[in-house]
């Protein structure tokens, strides 16, 4: 009973991370029926950005709470700009395109995202262009040079892990008779629920999240009806990006290593919890990544744990099989 | 047409191509042999992804899991019948004998894999089938990773130095005569059907999932032709070599060579395959520059280079060239 319960709170606190990332799919794909292919990237640079601020902070010596507030505040906005950036650069000029366009464009902004954050820093970068150089028998200008040596020599970090610090001091609890929680789990649920809470609260309560609706409906007539669709359109990548950055953040709290493909696999299975949810739909997608949550979380715990990674893609092939539209999905008929 | 004519149309290419591969194999230096053969495989590679991303407009990032597929079932048929003696046969002959049933075989693993991963995909949308098809390349791996007769992450090495210039050359010849033959039949039609309009192509009676789903494992079984070819180049199967970054590749060169073109597809591998030999200090650059490369494409100029046209379509009259209206059927 203690086992189960164990793999309960396990299940939950993954749960809720996939589900705060399946939101953001969930959402883009609403609104611009668009996988944004890029979006377990975001994820990872959440983290990265998070990590860059408390290094900048010394959070790593001189932990406090107020510190890991301006990391999470920091983070989300990192994030939040990126969202935007991608959809002003990237997305908006192939939206009246044929949608394989966007898709292709996604899967290039993921893979540079990956593979840019792998290269080796800025700084070591100009060096090893100075020597070319000088092999050639060039020298840079003095104040080139200069420029070079200023360059930061973290970023991009490169494809060695890194480890996040600790925002505050981990306790661990026993309850019920043996099953482990840390305030790290706590914490997570709490801030995790408190989002989708918010988010729910946005999507049906303000003026922004009905004009998100009416965009995820029909775009075409949402504009027609003098709703500012590339803004609201904008508003949801920001508003998914920020999510990501909070679950990459909640998640490097209780596990530390981060490197530039982490965002890979919990980028693929939240997209399999939106798909099981109905993609499209806000709360399918916090039900699918509970449920994806639980389910990675129990096989592992009762049968082989390298099952893990499976699980989801089995889930996805029998969802494809069984009910393609998702658990709260619409069916939509295609029409010509 | 009569029956002989059919079966010369299919064979004269190879006929032709042979000797002339026999010629290039005799002349070549050795180390050119590893670069015309590392071309070719690029070749069939994107040639055999266009059929699924340019000809039937789906997209499937995945095309590494096929080609670990093949190669895998190959090197498994090399290295079991190694020494074989039937009879009377020399040594040389017996050796290609079993090569060709390896190929073969590494062929028909590879198209069951292809079906099982369309079946279930291929009922949906296109954008669905990109992540389920990125999703089954890694798990196909960390299958391969895992398993004690596939030799886990070291992978099976010693294969028999069996692929040549020839033999890479009469894959190239293969698999481009299929996807010709293909774009211009009955078949190929319902295909370009469903890549111009899903839905009209199903109200004109075409069974859209069945022919996506056999398009694709005809797509799968040549990238298992490649990759039974590369690795008895090599000599070594490992699954690094078949991570997403090769799938990138090969998207990036049917996307470059314009989908839905074989002369793009093949000028593109070729070009790339090249480019990447000369580029080798810049190896760490090599999947950034691929991803702004498809970025930037697609943001300027989304059909490619040769859009679905051949070549000879857009060559200036002067030149042979034919200047097709529309481009290819």
């Amino acid at each position: 009973m203690t086992e189960f319960l164990q793999h309960v709170v396990n299940g939950l606190s993954l749960g809720t991370i996939y589900a705060l990332i399946a939101l953001g799919y969930t959402m883009v794909y609403g609104v611009l029926k668009l996988i944004n292919f890029a979006h377990g990237d975001v994820y990872m640079v959440g983290a990265f950005a998070g990590y860059y601020v408390a290094t900048a902070l010394d959070v790593e010596r001189s932990p406090s709470l107020a510190k890991a507030l301006v990391v999470f505040v920091g983070s989300m906005a990192v994030c939040g700009a990126l969202g935007f950036v991608v959809e002003r650069f990237a997305y908006r000029p192939l939206r009246n395109r044929p949608r394989l366009a966007s898709l292709i464009t996604a899967i290039g902004v993921s893979f540079l995202l990956e593979f840019g954050f792998q290269l080796p820093s800025l700084r070591s970068q100009a060096e090893s262009l100075e020597s070319a150089l000088f092999g050639f028998g060039l020298r840079l200008p003095d104040f080139l040079h200069r420029l070079a040596l200023a360059l930061p020599d973290s970023f991009p970090p490169g494809p060695t892990p890194r480890f996040f610090p600790e925002p505050f001091e981990r306790v661990d609890w026993t309850v019920l008779g043996g099953v482990h929680v840390s305030n790290y789990d706590v914490v997570s649920l709490g801030v995790a629920f408190a989002f989708m809470v918010g988010l729910q609260l946005i999507v049906y309560r303000t003026k922004f999240g009905t004009a998100m609706r009416a965009v995820s409906f029909d775009a075409r007539t949402a504009g027609l009806m003098g709703i500012p669709v590339g803004r609201v359109i904008s508003g949801t990548f920001v508003l998914g990006s920020v999510l990501a950055a909070v679950a990459a953040l909640l998640v490097a709290g209780s596990r530390p290593r981060i490197d530039p493909i982490m965002g890979l696999m919990p980028g693929l299975k939240a997209f399999v919890a939106a798909v099981f949810g109905g993609i499209g739909s806000v709360p399918g997608a916090m039900v699918g990544g509970l449920v994806l949550g639980f389910s990675e979380e129990m096989v592992a715990g009762y049968t082989v744990s390298s099952f893990r990674d499976g699980i989801a893609f089995a889930m996805l092939i029998l969802v494809l099989l069984i009910r393609p539209e998702g658990l709260f999905g619409r069916v939509t008929v295609e029409k010509v | 047409m009569g029956t002989a004519r059919l079966l010369l149309r299919a064979v004269l290419p190879f006929l032709v191509a042979l000797p002339l591969l026999v010629l290039v194999q005799a002349v070549s230096p050795l180390d050119w042999a590893i670069v015309l053969v590392a071309m070719g495989v690029n070749v069939i590679l994107a040639v055999s992804l266009n059929v699924v991303n340019g000809f039937t407009g789906q997209f499937s990032i995945g095309h590494a899991a096929f080609m670990a597929v093949g190669a895998y079932t190959a090197a498994l048929v090399t290295t079991g019948f190694r020494g074989l003696e039937i009879g009377f046969l020399p040594a040389g002959v017996v050796e290609a004998l079993v090569f060709a049933a390896a190929l073969v075989a590494g062929m028909a693993t590879a198209s069951v894999a292809g079906l099982v991963v369309g079946i279930p995909s291929l009922r949906l949308r296109g954008d669905y089938l990109a992540i389920v098809t990125l999703g089954f390349g890694e798990i196909i791996r960390v299958v391969i990773e895992n398993t004690r007769v596939l030799g886990q992450a070291t992978g099976i090495s010693g294969l028999p130095p069996m692929t040549n210039i020839v033999w890479t050359g009469m894959g190239v010849v293969a698999t481009v005569l299929m996807a010709r033959r293909l774009l211009l039949s009955t078949q190929g039609r319902a295909l370009l059907a469903i890549r111009e309009d899903e839905v009209a192509a199903e109200a004109m009676g075409i069974d859209t999932v069945g022919w996506k789903v056999r398009a694709f494992v005809i797509s799968a079984a040549f990238a298992g032709l490649a990759g039974g070819l590369l690795v008895h180049k090599i000599l070594l199967v490992t699954p690094r070599m078949f991570t997403f970054v090769k799938s990138m590749e090969v998207v990036v060169m049917v996307v470059l060579g314009g989908m839905g073109s074989i002369t793009g597809s093949v000028v593109a591998a070729t070009v790339l395959t090249l480019a990447l030999e000369w580029l080798r200090g810049l190896e760490q650059y090599r999947m950034v520059i691929y991803s702004l490369l498809l970025i930037v494409l697609m943001l300027t100029r989304p059909s490619g280079l040769f859009g679905t046209k051949e070549v000879w379509d857009t060559l200036p009259r002067w030149l042979g060239g034919r200047r097709a209206e529309g481009g290819a059927p």
